[in-house]
């Protein structure tokens, strides 16, 4: 390098680009900086608006629903409930979303894990095709769509206006069957083949294979997906709504009369509105349906929370480290 | 293990050597196919019990329809019956999408690429828990908290913007409008799409992205050039997701909205339009008969309207393929 | 005559982690060095601390000066992203942008500070670069199509394309061929070659043979064991480097009786 020095010619333009660079080096490109920067507080700015909302939605179904959430108000039903009374809860409500919801579950957790096995162990061809399709479908239904299915079917066979339990687990399981086989189909591609092929080397036949191996490797995954599934469909008001209805008296019978359930309850409190205290001898509460509106939907959101929390404590602690 | 295996193995191989899909092998791979079957069965059923309790309204006269439903508009058939529904169905859905997808995605991006590593995990987490409260709680919130709040912000837009026939006043008072129904479904809708975006973003390979900001990209640019056109069917998707949501929504807007059934561009002012979904709720407690039909028709709309909507972003999403990210 | 980029006492950090301790060196223009050395000695760490690409990763830092003639690259009045357009950069393993084509990859860089280039000279630049990377009789007929559809030798020249359009003084490779096929390679080392005409090299290589092919100098960097950052050892011209290195560790290293 010390020989071309001597020599000015090369130099010369050499040095000038060298000024070049330094200044290059040096200069800012303000107007990307500009947009740069004011990129990053758009993004900043969308974050904090959204942050608002949702905090105000936790915090005002906390602090509202607090004051009526306590053990009176979990385990007594709303007969002979009226007017303003200070009286009345969801016990008659919690018996219904949990037995609409484990009779949705049982109907769709093995139709889904099922499914799930056919499309990731069995399946070929246009059927396969068409079932991951219809199941993308199938996760689209709109819950109120859901409902008047589990209705048309019901009045189809038992005449109009009928209403029980069994169909809103109906109605819930079309719109929990898709999640649950989406899951589990995740679940069940993670398995790595290495272990299939080592099942097939030892002579285990394929189905002993898929429940011994696959499912049980995945197991901490689906129980995780159909955990989540649950809490989907647990906060479905429409479709109950309108399969089963609304009642103010504890109904332990899934296939018999309407059943009471936290969303709808919700829904009902809110809708009756203010009561008229006219008599001003008998306690009276005018906001007592709000309040108990609150209360039951503090109840939901803590339902769906906890099994959220369990959903993902289950996949961190059990899952089998596979990768 | 070893051992058990050992002992199994010799058992489970005289049993099989005869044929691999015989016995309980073939019965688990019957049941199996059957399940996914049903999938289709139970799709196939859910139209076909929607016609078959459809049917009476579809093939009633309007004099029928208007004379045996208490609530059924006169000299309308059908048809403009459900209208202006699905017009208000629409309307919702799209304001709600403007509002959310722009936030949706900053917020995305701002979870994975502009905020600390361990702040963005736990927000991960957040977003995911608030999708999964109930959209009757949204509901009670919108009618209770969010209607009294927004109801100056939509008398002030009404007043200075109300020359734009979406802004025409006056704004209601109580807001139990659309726009108000508009800005709860974005809530509603935040969470999924934020979720499934920030998934997406956060798959973006490295590679990319620093291919971008050796090229001299700044933070942004390297968004742009790298981030944004690799999630773009994904971003797709998940509105596409949101609007499925918002379509099909029933309580936020049945408990917020004071209902109408105009075509209406007036989202300030009450009693304009309203929702398939929401009509439904509304109305089925007190329908029975025919007017229970003509709801299902209704419902029926509302299925085909989100089918249509699922298969156009499925269509956008495959149309990218051979520029999209995988390869 | 000033040196293209001088470093001098370099200390390399990840957060708390000391990876490369006390690099300095003086890296001539227009001419190829390479880095060599085992795996994790932290010669790629070094690479990207010279176009500040380290920083990248969350906790990452430097201590000590990168000097490119005569300017701190890492001075209070120097923007990243202007280091980056005098020293551009191609990866292990070819990167070109998924969603565009192969003349969009190519005007990418360009893009970002140039929005208005008009079409004829957008064109221009589009030639011009992918002959400058030996690229332009493959693809010229396919400019439109997408850049990941090329070979896998053929997406790393795309992507020197996309480098040298911003028309860097610098260019670094990190181990630019091992994802490739000796053919493929083989043009690679070639396109180097011609290409120390007009930049500044410096490439990361795990291929001994390949660094005598191609480079000028080179720089041998080594690691005391797991956990201890990695130093330069010893850096010469390539043919003293490997003829007669003046360190025992580089000689053993070179002729393979590495453990």
């Amino acid at each position: 390098m010390t020989a071309t020095t001597a020599s000015p010619q090369p130099a010369a333009p050499r040095s000038d680009r060298s000024d070049e660079v330094r200044k290059a080096l040096r200069t800012v490109d303000t107007g990307r900086r500009r947009k740069d920067r004011a990129m990053q507080v758009v993004v900043y700015v969308a974050f904090a608006l959204a942050v608002i909302p949702l905090i105000s939605v936790a915090w005002t179904v906390l602090s509202n629903g607090i004051e009526r959430f306590d053990w009176y108000f979990l385990t007594h039903s709303m007969r002979g409930v009226f007017g303003g009374m200070d009286a009345g809860g969801i016990y008659h409500a919690i018996v219904g979303t949990f037995e609409i919801t484990l009779g949705a579950t049982i109907i769709s957790v093995p139709i889904g894990i099922l499914t799930a096995i056919y499309l990731v162990e069995y399946g070929r061809g246009s059927l396969a095709r068409s079932v991951t399709f219809f199941v993308d479908v199938m996760t689209g239904i709109p819950s109120i769509v859901a409902g008047l299915f589990a209705y048309a079917l019901f009045a189809v066979f038992f005449g109009p206006g009928i209403s029980m339990g069994i169909m809103g687990s109906i109605a819930l399981s079309v719109l929990m069957i898709p999640v649950v086989v989406r899951s589990t189909e995740e679940m069940l591609k993670l398995v790595p083949n290495e272990l299939r092929e080592a099942s097939y080397a030892l002579g285990v036949p394929k189905w002993l294979t898929i429940v011994k191996v696959v499912l049980r490797t995945a197991t901490a995954g689906i129980v995780t997906g159909v955990m989540l599934a649950v809490a989907r469909v647990i906060g479905e008001t429409a479709p109950l709504l309108i399969t089963v209805g609304v009642i103010d008296s504890i109904n332990f019978n899934l296939f018999d009369g309407r059943m009471m359930t936290l969303p709808v309850y919700v829904y009902r409190q809110y809708s009756q509105g203010y009561v008229p205290c006219n008599d001003a001898s008998a306690v009276c509460i005018p906001e007592i349906n709000f309040d108990r509106a609150w209360a039951a939907a503090l109840t939901l959101i803590l339902i769906v929370m906890v099994l959220n929390i369990l959903a993902r404590l289950v996949s961190r602690y059990f899952s089998p480290k596979i990768r | 293990m070893t051992t058990t295996a050992q002992q199994d193995a010799p058992r489970v191989r005289t049993r099989r050597r005869r044929s691999s899909d015989r016995g309980v092998n073939r019965a688990f791979r019957i049941t199996a196919t059957g399940a996914g079957a049903l999938i289709l069965a139970v799709l196939a059923a859910v139209a076909i019990f929607l016609v078959i309790e459809a049917w009476p309204s579809i093939s009633a006269g309007s004099e029928t329809l208007a004379e045996s439903i208490s609530w059924f508009p006169e000299d309308a058939n059908l048809l403009t019956f459900v209208g202006p529904l699905v017009f208000g169905t629409l309307l919702g859905s799209a304001l709600a999408m403007l509002i959310a997808v722009p936030l949706a995605i900053g917020i995305a991006l701002f979870i994975s690429h502009y905020a600390p590593r361990r702040m963005a995990q736990a927000l991960g987490y957040v977003i995911d828990l608030l999708a999964a409260i109930p959209s009757v709680v949204y509901g009670l919130w919108g009618a209770i908290v969010v209607t009294p709040v927004v109801q100056p912000v939509w008398e002030w837009l009404s007043s200075t913007l109300g020359w734009i026939p979406l802004f025409a006043g006056p704004a209601a008072n109580p807001a139990r409008v659309m726009l108000t129904v508009a800005v709860v479904l974005a809530v509603m809708i935040l969470p999924i799409i934020t979720a499934v975006s920030r998934e997406v973003f956060l798959q973006t390979p490295r590679l990319h992205e620093e291919a971008a900001l050796a090229l001299g990209a700044t933070r942004w640019e390297m968004i742009r050039t790298a981030v944004l056109p690799f999630a773009r069917s994904g971003i797709i998707s998940a509105s596409m997701l949101g609007l499925g949501r918002a379509l099909g929504e029933t309580m936020a807007v049945l408990m917020i909205l004071s209902p109408g059934a105009m075509y209406s561009f007036a989202v300030l002012q009450a009693g304009q339009q309203q929702t398939i979904a929401a009509n439904i709720a509304a109305q089925y407690p007190e329908a029975s008969g025919l007017g229970v039909s003509t709801l299902i028709a209704t419902g029926l709309a509302l299925f085909v309207i989100t089918m249509a909507v699922n298969m156009a972003a499925r269509a956008i999403v495959a149309r990218r393929k051979d520029f999209s990210g995988a390869n | 005559m000033a040196q293209r980029i001088d470093v001098k006492d370099l200390n390399i950090f990840y957060s708390d982690f000391l990876a490369v301790e006390d690099v300095s060196m003086a890296i001539e223009p227009k001419s190829v060095t390479a880095f060599i050395g085992p795996s994790g000695c932290g010669k790629s760490t070094f690479l990207r601390t010279l176009n500040r690409m380290h920083e990248v990763i969350p906790g990452a830092r430097v201590e000590g000066t990168v000097a490119m003639e005569g300017v701190d690259l890492y001075g209070d009045d120097v923007d990243p992203v202007a280091v980056r357009r005098q020293v551009g950069m191609v990866f292990q393993r070819p990167n070109p942008f998924p969603t565009m084509s192969i003349e969009e990859n190519v005007l990418a860089g360009v893009r970002l500070v140039n929005k208005k280039i008009s079409k004829s000279d957008a064109a221009d630049l589009v030639e011009e670069s992918l002959r400058h990377a030996n690229l332009w009789e493959e693809v010229k007929d396919r400019l439109a199509k997408p850049g990941s559809g090329l070979s896998g030798g053929q997406q790393q020249r795309l992507c020197i394309a996309r480098a040298i359009a911003v028309r860097p003084q610098v260019l670094l490779m990190d181990e630019p061929c091992s994802a490739l096929d000796p053919i493929s390679t083989l043009a690679i080392e070639d396109l180097i070659t011609e290409l120390k005409q007009d930049y500044t090299i410096c490439i990361v290589t795990h291929n001994m043979q390949q660094a005598a092919r191609v480079s000028d100098r080179t720089g041998f960097f080594n690691i005391a064991g797991t956990g201890k950052p990695g130093k330069l050892i010893e850096m010469d011209d390539t043919g003293v480097m490997f003829s007669s290195p003046s360190e025992q560790a580089t000689e053993d290293y070179i002729s393979g009786r590495f453990g």
